[in-house]
């Protein structure tokens, strides 16, 4: 009994091994890895697709997956982009784009919910046309210009430590209280988990639905303006295959494909692992087109990880029958 | 017919007796086998004969160590000690080709047989018959005719199995077996699902394998089904082999007794005595929809109301209307003297009309979940403040609810898919008892889980209706509804066809009016 919770507990966390290993092999082959500076670098490369990969969690433990990430993303930021510079406040430039990109989200979720459509489908297709929004509205033309008190908030750091990274802590914090301390957490597993009995426990699992779908939609949309803010122009392309750096970070940490398991703090090292492998990759001269391939390869690998320990666990499981 | 039948019956105790030295010498004799699992001992130096042609059934409540010895025997799993002896040959574990070549097969419960490939398909599955690489599919049909004919079921071949029923789809599974030349045919309940018309008609095939020759190990938690059935029967007890004997040697409660290690005298408890004198709580007046139509019955305070009929009588489709599941076209309802008509289960639970469904597994438990979170589930709300759940209020309900029910689990937090049967499917009921329903409709309460669990759950419902509570009981097994009601409401064809109260039924009754 305690061998067989000893096993399933190193599994969950084998992954935090994997990262310190990470740290250490890039410290001993990249020079300079191993300073504050790059350990900021990396915290603040990770704050947008770690917000991205918030959302991402939620969707992934119903059951779902969510495509449309990147593009919401993208469409978000050349949206306030536009906004402000036709003279918009800030503020609300900032508000009207995030309730946008809920829409979007909300859009995602009733077509799962209301139409039964495959999420993997009814996102790729959000996915696209999104993408195509971005596209429309710009002219395929980056829109710079705005006010440049905006980009202040990449720059900004308090104690040293940069806004964006707070916010994503603000972030990770509320969502790991809301997924393990709240009513809608339960609903969220227990949707996961067996959505048929949920539903019989008297519970509307379409709004529930709905909700992580809009959940996504807006986290990804305060990414966009975080990139925005980073690259002081909405880039109508931005954005582009941060699902995939969201889904194999959510995967890496152990969130089950399936639904109803995984715990946020271990999505938030797989976001650091995804961080540490790019920059690091980076930092050793490793072109794009080997990056892409070893990100690939990533993916392939947490999945194929992932059910080999559900394998041995269940192999355990069984032996209690 | 029935003559043919008795010759039968008659040739088979000749050709028994002239086989009387074979009879001897067992075709599978377990020896002293054990197994541990990190430190548990699940099976203790169980020994075991089965001779050629017997139906042997093997009783335990749940965890009493009857899957561990199967998976021994088909390979699933290797034991720690002792050996296996098939036909007088020593093994001391099985491969699960080994088990297979031996002519060992086993029929689930949860099917193995693919929905969109007909009868025939299934039967030759992965072994289809090929002429030049193409299937030679009027030679498998013209076999698989052949193999319905011989063990005297009428089939059609090219049904998709998805089309048939349940007790077909288990028939279908044993001609695979037989096709593949299995002489132990091992049957892990294969009756739950099954209704009494059904059963008698899976029966009917059994025998005749029996005469056959073929060998079967036959588990069932309905003991008639033993009696009726079975030659031979070994009860074993938390891992232990509590005896072997002859079924016509040892009678219910002694049989009982052996499987719990304690005597249980009276099955059904005491009725409440309310009976329907109480006040009308919920009255459906001809009901219909795309499933069922002019669907009539009251229900009062304090009385469990049965529900009996085949399967496909149309009764948890009733059901699902009272629990918001599925809308009424026509009719109407009316529930604590207002009219009810729920939209979603949300609205049926805030009315006060909680479902314990059928399928534990597939519709009652979050498998991957804590008991906790189980039994709060609906109840979440009511638990949290303002949404949130800082406090003890979940750990109080489920410990509450965990002593009060007796749920034996290692603790809040094990996921609920570690628990048996029985006391899974408690936690479903404490779940909808933390609602606080008025009115519990339990469907199929019992189905599969072992006898002591049946029997708390027995007294539970007597204990609710005495509380005030009213029940509504939907159940294949006769002995159950007979057991339990205060009346019986018979369905048949989609809608109600006659009601019973109590004194007034028998099984032969309640079957009488069910098909008509």
């Amino acid at each position: 009994m305690d061998r067989k919770k000893f096993v399933s507990r190193s599994l969950e966390y084998a992954i935090v091994l994997i990262l310190l290993l990470l740290v250490l092999f890039f410290s001993f082959v990249a020079n300079f890895f191993f300073t504050a500076s790059t350990f900021l670098t990396i915290l603040r490369q990770v704050s947008i697709t770690g917000i991205i990969s918030v959302g991402m969690a939620f969707v992934i433990i119903t059951g779902g997956i969510d495509l449309s990430v990147g593009s919401i993303a993208g469409v978000s930021s050349v949206t306030a982009a536009l906004m402000m510079l036709g003279g918009m406040p800030i503020w609300l430039a900032c508000l009207l784009t995030i309730l946008i990109s809920c829409i979007y989200g909300i859009i995602n979720g009733l077509l799962v919910a209301k139409l039964d459509m495959p999420p993997l489908i009814a996102t790729l297709g959000m996915m696209t046309a999104l993408r195509g929004v971005a596209f429309i509205i710009t002219d395929g033309l980056p829109v710079f210009g705005f006010s440049a008190t905006y980009s202040n908030f990449a720059k900004g750091t308090l104690l040293g430590i940069p806004y964006m990274v707070l916010l994503l802590v603000v972030i990770f914090a509320i969502a790991k209280i809301v997924l393990e301390r709240s009513v809608f957490g339960r609903y969220v597993y227990g949707l996961g988990g067996n959505a048929e009995a949920t539903r019989l426990s008297g519970i509307s699992i379409d709004s529930i639905t709905v909700s992580v779908y809009a959940l996504c939609g807006t986290l990804s949309g305060i990414a966009g303006l975080v990139l925005l803010s980073r690259t002081n122009s909405g880039q109508p392309s931005s954005g582009t295959d941060f699902e995939m750096d969201a889904i194999t970070a959510v995967v890496l940490g152990g969130v089950s494909l399936t639904g109803g398991e995984g715990k946020l703090s271990l999505v938030m090292v797989g976001v650091l692992i995804m961080g540490v492998l790019s920059t690091g990759m980076l930092m050793c001269n490793i072109n794009d087109y080997v990056q892409q391939l070893v990100k690939g390869l990533v993916l392939i690998g947490a999945v194929a990880f992932s059910s080999i320990s559900q394998k041995v666990r269940q192999n355990m499981g069984a032996a209690k029958a | 017919m029935e003559r043919q039948r008795r010759d039968h019956s008659l040739l088979s105790l000749i050709h028994s007796n002239q086989k009387g030295n074979e009879m001897d010498t067992p075709i599978l004799r377990v020896e002293n086998v054990s197994k541990v699992y990190s430190g548990v001992t699940v099976l203790d130096d169980v020994s075991l004969e089965i001779y050629p042609g017997e139906i042997h059934s093997l009783c335990g409540e749940n965890g009493a160590g009857k899957s561990t010895l199967i998976k021994i025997l088909t390979g699933a799993i290797t034991p720690a000690s002792g050996r296996i002896f098939v036909d007088g040959k020593q093994y001391d574990r099985l491969t699960p080709r080994q088990s297979m070549d031996l002519g060992i097969a086993v029929i689930y419960q949860e099917f193995s047989l693919i929905p969109f490939l007909t009868v025939t398909e299934n039967i030759f599955y992965g072994r289809e018959k090929s002429h030049l690489g193409l299937c030679s599919s009027r030679e498998m049909r013209q076999k698989a005719i052949d193999l319905c004919n011989e063990m005297g079921i009428e089939l059609d071949v090219d049904m998709r199995v998805k089309d048939l029923g349940i007790a077909y789809q288990q028939i279908v599974e044993i001609l695979k077996a037989v096709s593949l030349n299995s002489r132990i045919i091992i049957m892990d309940e294969p009756t739950a699902p099954l209704t009494v018309h059904e059963t008698a008609i899976f029966f009917r095939l059994i025998r005749r394998l029996k005469e056959k020759g073929t060998t079967i190990i036959f588990i069932s938690h309905r003991l008639e089904e033993v009696f009726e059935i079975c030659d031979r029967v070994t009860v074993l007890c938390d891992g232990h082999k509590v005896l072997t004997c002859m079924t016509g040697e040892i009678d219910r409660s002694r049989l009982v007794a052996a499987m719990v290690g304690r005597e249980i005298t009276n099955q059904y408890p005491a009725p409440s005595g309310n009976g329907d004198d109480g006040e009308t709580i919920l009255e459906v007046e001809d009901v219909s929809n795309r499933y069922v139509h002019d669907i009539c019955f009251s229900l009062h305070k304090g009385e469990i109301l049965g529900f009996g009929g085949l399967i496909g009588a149309g009764r948890t489709e009733v059901m699902r209307i009272l629990f918001g599941l599925d809308p009424y076209s026509s009719g109407s309802i009316r529930f604590k003297g207002k009219p009810y008509r729920p939209r979603s289960t949300k609205q049926a639970l805030d009315s006060g009309i909680g479902l314990i469904p059928e399928d534990r597994k597939r519709q009652g438990i979050v498998p991957c979940r804590p008991v906790r979170d189980n039994i709060c589930l609906s109840v979440e709300k009511r638990l949290s403040d303002h949404w949130l759940l800082f406090g003890n209020a979940e750990k109080d309900l489920a410990d509450e609810s965990i002593r009060e029910l007796n749920i034996k689990t290692s603790g809040l937090n094990q996921l609920i898919r570690n628990l048996s049967g029985g006391n899974q499917q408690k936690a479903v009921l404490a779940k909808m008892l933390a609602t606080n329903c008025d009115v519990l409709i339990f469907d199929e309460p019992t189905r599969g889980i072992d006898v002591g669990a049946k029997q708390e759950i027995y007294e539970l419902m007597v204990q609710l209706v005495k509380q005030g509570k009213s029940i509504i009981m939907v159940s294949s097994e006769m002995p159950e509804l007979i057991g339990m009601s205060d009346r019986i409401i018979v369905m048949g064809s989609r809608t109600i066809q006659g009601e019973l109260r109590r004194g007034e039924y028998t099984q032969e009754r309640i079957l009488d009016i069910a098909s008509r």
